[in-house]
């Protein structure tokens, strides 16, 4: 489990601080984006386009009807698969952590497929689920599914014994016992398990995307090489980091939210 | 134990049951065995190739690409971490960054790195470590975290100097943290040097399967697939194998 858990744990800080982090943010920021600058005058824009650059060509680019379907299509494709990676992933998680032989056997056949490079796979998704969205969603699952179900069945395996015998005690049916006790108690864990999925599957459609598709950001990026577009690349790899880094932040505070709620 | 016996009794039977299932689905023909080759051809393939030697220069080239930016990974995750660690401000100001660096898909700066370093080994080697640093230095920054304070006191009772106190005392005390980075470095640094082969470059084991799947020959395609998936779950079982028994030998003393 402690595999999977690779973020540095942010303790809660006291408020005197905050404006320290925030000017050490704002430090690290300007430091990236000077290194940004830096390697595209370096280059002299052959390879990536220095960040004022970027950003004036994303403004034109935002104007096109072509960047949004790109976009369209890839957050389309995403949606449905962390859709079905949460869903499942909680699920099974469940499933597995409570029959505890079932979990036993399953959790390090799930923690192998999770370590394997699985784009060798995709061309066997692509040669069953035939060129398209339904090949780029069962990637995006193949990679979101596992972190899921690993955090909510660790969740359940640590769960304190007193709280499902209180359950019990108060006679609370199997749903019941489910949904008002055994789900709230994992939730950070469950939320944690969510954020690591979540950008699995999407590097899972973006990957898809890249090798064999027509439509969304991956395509673009790869069109954009070939190319020679170089505003192009940078643009798109500019949307997916921030939008990205964006995500993660909002899961992050979810995430420090709900374990604060004992 | 003979719990625990059963349990890898019923994981074994499971996987046979799996791959079994999928031989009789491609026989019978539910699944389309042009899509998919059932798994004794798909050994029968691997074996072919591996005997031809067709592999052999993609082997070479891949795994010393792996070995590359795994050894330049764990160096510089390890050293980072240990800066990071002795600045405390620094490391303040680093943490949001660590906390969000793996929600970014690092493949996609890939075509950057191809289009700054042109296309071969370096751009691997970039993305290699790009992907492993990051796991190393927050796996260095916890193992720092967790030496027990009387470790260091007792140290400075010895009167060990920092060179020593840190091979002695700290380095032991750290290892098995340590080694959980290293691990998940090994395996970050072969996704991505297989997917940035898969996608787009001119060698290596992630360059036939792509190449294999484009000119529609399935045999060589599910042999060296097969090949990749045995060797990193190969690897990551020796890793884990040789971590337990760190963990057992620390416990013994």
């Amino acid at each position: 489990m402690s595999e999977i858990a690779l973020e540095p744990t942010l303790a809660a800080e006291p408020r005197s601080r905050r404006g320290i982090r925030a000017l050490d943010l704002a430090i690290v920021t300007a430091l990236l984006l000077a290194l940004w600058q830096l390697v595209g005058r370096a280059t002299g824009g052959i390879a990536i386009t220095p960040p004022l650059g970027t950003l004036a060509y994303l403004a034109d680019l935002v104007q096109t009807s072509l960047f949004w379907d790109h976009l369209g299509a890839t957050l389309l494709a995403f949606a449905i698969a962390f859709a079905i990676s949460a869903v499942g992933g909680l699920a099974l998680g469940l499933l597995l952590g409570l029959r505890r032989f079932a979990g036993d056997v399953a959790e390090p056949i799930l923690a192998g497929f999770y370590t394997v490079p699985k784009v060798t796979l995709y061309p066997v998704v692509l040669l069953v689920c035939g060129l398209g969205l339904s090949a780029k969603v069962a990637f995006g699952v193949m990679h979101g599914l596992v972190p899921v179900t690993l955090f909510t069945l660790g969740a359940i395996r640590t769960l304190p014994p007193v709280l499902v015998r209180t359950a019990r005690a108060m006679r609370l049916d199997g749903w019941q016992t489910m949904s008002r006790v055994m789900v709230p108690a994992c939730l950070p864990d469950i939320v944690n398990g969510l954020r690591i999925s979540f950008s699995l599957s999407l590097l899972g459609v973006l990957i898809g995307e890249m090798f064999s598709s027509q439509r969304g950001l991956g395509f673009l990026l790869v069109s954009g090489l070939a190319q020679h577009n170089v505003p192009l690349t940078t643009s798109v790899v500019f949307v997916v980091v921030v939008g990205a880094v964006l995500a993660n932040t909002l899961m992050l505070r979810l995430g420090r939210g709900t374990s604060g709620r004992e | 134990m003979s719990r625990s016996r059963t349990v890898i009794l019923v994981r074994a039977a499971v996987l046979a049951g799996l791959v079994a299932l999928l031989e009789v689905l491609c026989r019978v023909g539910i699944v389309d065995p042009m899509a998919v080759l059932p798994p004794s051809e798909m050994v029968g393939a691997m074996i072919d190739q591996l005997r031809s030697g067709e592999l052999d220069e993609s082997m070479v080239q891949t795994f010393s690409t792996i070995g590359l930016a795994f050894g330049v990974a764990v160096a510089l995750g390890t050293l980072g971490g240990a800066v990071v660690h002795a600045v405390p401000r620094l490391r303040r100001a680093i943490d949001p960054l660590l906390a969000s660096y793996y929600a970014v898909p690092t493949f996609i700066f890939y075509p950057l790195l191809v289009a700054l370093l042109g296309l071969g080994k370096l751009p691997l080697v970039v993305l290699g470590v790009l992907s492993a640093t990051p796991a190393v230095v927050i796996s260095t920054l916890a193992g720092l975290d967790g030496v027990p304070p009387v470790l260091r006191k007792v140290a400075r009772v010895q009167r060990l100097g920092r060179a020593r106190t840190l091979w002695l005392v700290v380095l032991p005390a750290a290892l098995p943290r340590l080694f959980g980075g290293f691990k998940l470095a090994l395996s970050y640094a072969l996704i991505g040097v297989i997917a940035g082969e898969f996608i787009l470059s001119g060698s290596g084991l992630g360059y036939s399967i792509s190449f294999a799947y484009q000119s529609f020959d399935s045999r060589a395609m599910y042999g060296a697939m097969l090949f990749v998936l045995l060797v990193a779950v190969g690897a990551n079982t020796l890793l884990y194998v040789w971590e337990g028994r760190l963990a057992r030998r620390r416990l013994r003393t």
